[in-house]
């Protein structure tokens, strides 16, 4: 299969301020795992919110599972948006419903009958470490907690793809190895993980992956391998 | 619905949270469909007071002979009578009775109007087999000739400022409903963009997980609809008790006019889809402005 996703010279302003970022020209191979670093303020949560359609570039191309994304009409953006879990940097889960609920709410979203979505909910709660707080509101639940929820929403339905905002910023350095562990497998499955991080120690975790960088808006590639991703062994 | 379906549009459902924004809405549309189906009510029961006097009146008209002396009256209106019955304009004529006529006067005279020396005004009760002006001028000619005290009175003209009275009533209630429709319509759009306002989180949320407009739409739509419905009922019940105990006092007064003001089956039936016809306007203002609003954001 061609690549996941494709950025040519992509440039993104809001507003009618400078450009957040610049000339970013990448390509991710189905499959493969990132890490996406860079300082703060460096733009990360701007190209994910670009990758998982949530604002359009003002300038390039974005080609993602094959189509071209900045043209898209409104009325697609939907089903793309299925074929992709995302753990937003804050969260953003619903706060007046419980942990269950909102791990749910990706599968009810995409119709899935009622009697089919309890099990898969409460083991997702399981894996990471939540089994007894399924009923609890956002709001009771700690940072780390909220943050293994936002999680849990993003991988139950097997996106094709998983875009992580700083997804391990709250946990523990022993809850952080779990999460990645999560990833990993996800990964193993075959979908393919963009994780944004400051955390040197968990991109050495996994294997194979392979950062990006982003410095001021622009990426880093000083080998070329970004734009022109080597097929990844299958593992 | 039933089963997994149903149980899950209510799990969904959920994702809005209950307890905020549009409670008051209820409230406000019971209010509205009070004050619509009270003047629905008062607008169709004078239509068919209307309608009624006027399939009385058209037509008819009232000859009356006063002359100077009774026997010269009678003989007047013996030959208006027959002179009448001669034309092709006349359906019928009849005289009024004197005993008739001395009941309509009694309210007034008492019973001094059934004394026959009493002079009184003979009438003929007419009904015209065509309306209008040259009919009553051709009548009028006609009688000057037998009896040239016969005055002719159609009653349709002496009731016309009580029937323009009764169309602007009808009027005015109409310009009412619309008026309140309107505001309810106003009422909902409001409702719907505070609504999307206190969940503008929450919308976000489902757009990035993939919910379409559609479904968005769908949670609020139920909601308001469900609430304008609950509004509606309160409304519209409270309003429908309020006219039957005002009906049942009209009907102990045995009042002629209120009588025929009375709303008939039809309109009771007009006045049970009121409620309905408003919450489909409520859920389509609500439908409106979500989808209009959806349709700005990415
Ligand atoms: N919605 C917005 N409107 C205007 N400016 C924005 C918006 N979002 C981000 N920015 C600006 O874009 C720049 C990059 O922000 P971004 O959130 O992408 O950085 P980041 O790399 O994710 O930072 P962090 O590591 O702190 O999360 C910042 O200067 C920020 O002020
Ligand atoms: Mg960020």
């Amino acid at each position: 299969m061609a690549n996941i996703v494709q950025f040519e010279n992509v440039g993104l302003r809001y507003g009618n301020g400078p450009e957040t970022l610049s000339d970013i020209s990448f390509a991710l191979a189905p499959g493969s795992f990132y890490f996406l670093t860079g300082a703060s303020g460096a733009g990360k949560t701007s190209l994910l919110r670009l990758l998982y359609l949530s604002q359009r570039p003002s300038r390039g191309i974005i080609r993602l599972f094959g189509e071209d994304a900045v043209t898209m009409p409104r009325g697609r953006l939907p089903g793309f948006r299925r074929r992709i879990g995302v753990v937003f940097q804050d969260f953003r889960l619903v706060p007046h419903l419980s942990a269950a609920d909102n791990v749910a709410l990706p599968l009810r979203i995409a119709g899935m009958p009622e009697a089919e979505i309890a099990d898969p909910v409460s083991e997702m709660l399981a894996w990471v470490g939540l089994a007894d707080q399924a009923d609890a509101k956002p709001e009771t639940l700690s940072g780390g907690e909220q943050q293994r929820v936002a999680i849990a929403r993003a991988v139950i339905a097997r996106p094709e793809m998983l875009v992580a905002d700083e997804p391990t910023g709250n946990v523990d350095p022993e809850m952080a190895d779990r999460l990645l562990l999560l990833f990993d497998s996800l990964n193993r499955l075959g979908t393919t993980v963009v994780v944004a991080t400051h955390d040197i120690q968990l991109m050495q975790r996994v294997s194979g992956a392979q950062m990006m960088r982003l410095v001021k808006g622009r990426l880093q590639d000083p080998t070329g391998t970004l734009r022109h991703p080597p097929a990844r062994e299958p593992a | 619905m039933s089963g997994p379906v149903a149980q899950n549009a209510e799990r969904t459902r959920r994702v809005l949270d209950e307890a905020r924004g549009v409670r008051a809405m209820v409230w406000i549309i019971a209010i509205m469909l009070f004050l619509t189906v009270l003047g629905a009510a008062l607008g169709l029961a004078t239509r068919n007071a209307a309608n009624a006097l006027e399939s009385e009146l058209v037509g008819r008209a009232t000859v009356q002979l006063v002359a100077s002396d009774p026997t010269r009256q009678e003989a007047e209106a013996g030959k208006a009578l027959s002179a009448l019955r001669g034309m092709p304009d006349v359906r019928r004529a009849e005289l009024v009775d004197r005993e008739e006529l001395a009941a309509l006067l009694r309210p007034w005279l008492g019973d001094d109007g059934a004394d026959p020396d009493l002079p009184v005004p003979t009438m003929i009760d007419l009904e015209l087999a065509t309306e209008g002006p040259a009919t009553l001028s051709r009548v009028r000619a006609a009688l000057n000739r037998v009896a040239p005290s016969a005055r002719v009175d159609a009653q349709e003209a002496w009731m016309a400022p009580v029937a323009d009275f009764l169309d602007l009533v009808v009027l005015i209630a109409f310009v009412l409903v619309v008026l309140l429709a309107t505001a309810t319509a106003a009422v909902v759009v409001l409702a719907a963009r505070a609504g999307l306002d206190a969940h503008r989180h929450t919308i976000e949320v489902m757009h990035m997980l993939g919910s379409t407009d559609v479904q968005v739409a769908r949670l609020f739509q139920r909601r308001i609809a469900r609430d304008a419905g609950v509004g509606a009922a309160i409304g519209s019940l409270a309003a429908i008790a309020m006219l039957l105990l005002v009906s049942a006092q009209a009907a102990e007064l045995g009042s002629q006019l209120l009588g025929q003001a009375s709303l008939g089956p039809s309109g009771w039936a007009t006045l049970a889809m009121l409620p309905i016809a408003f919450v489909l306007l409520a859920a389509l203002a609500a439908r409106f402005t979500i989808t209009r609003a959806l349709e700005s954001v990415l």
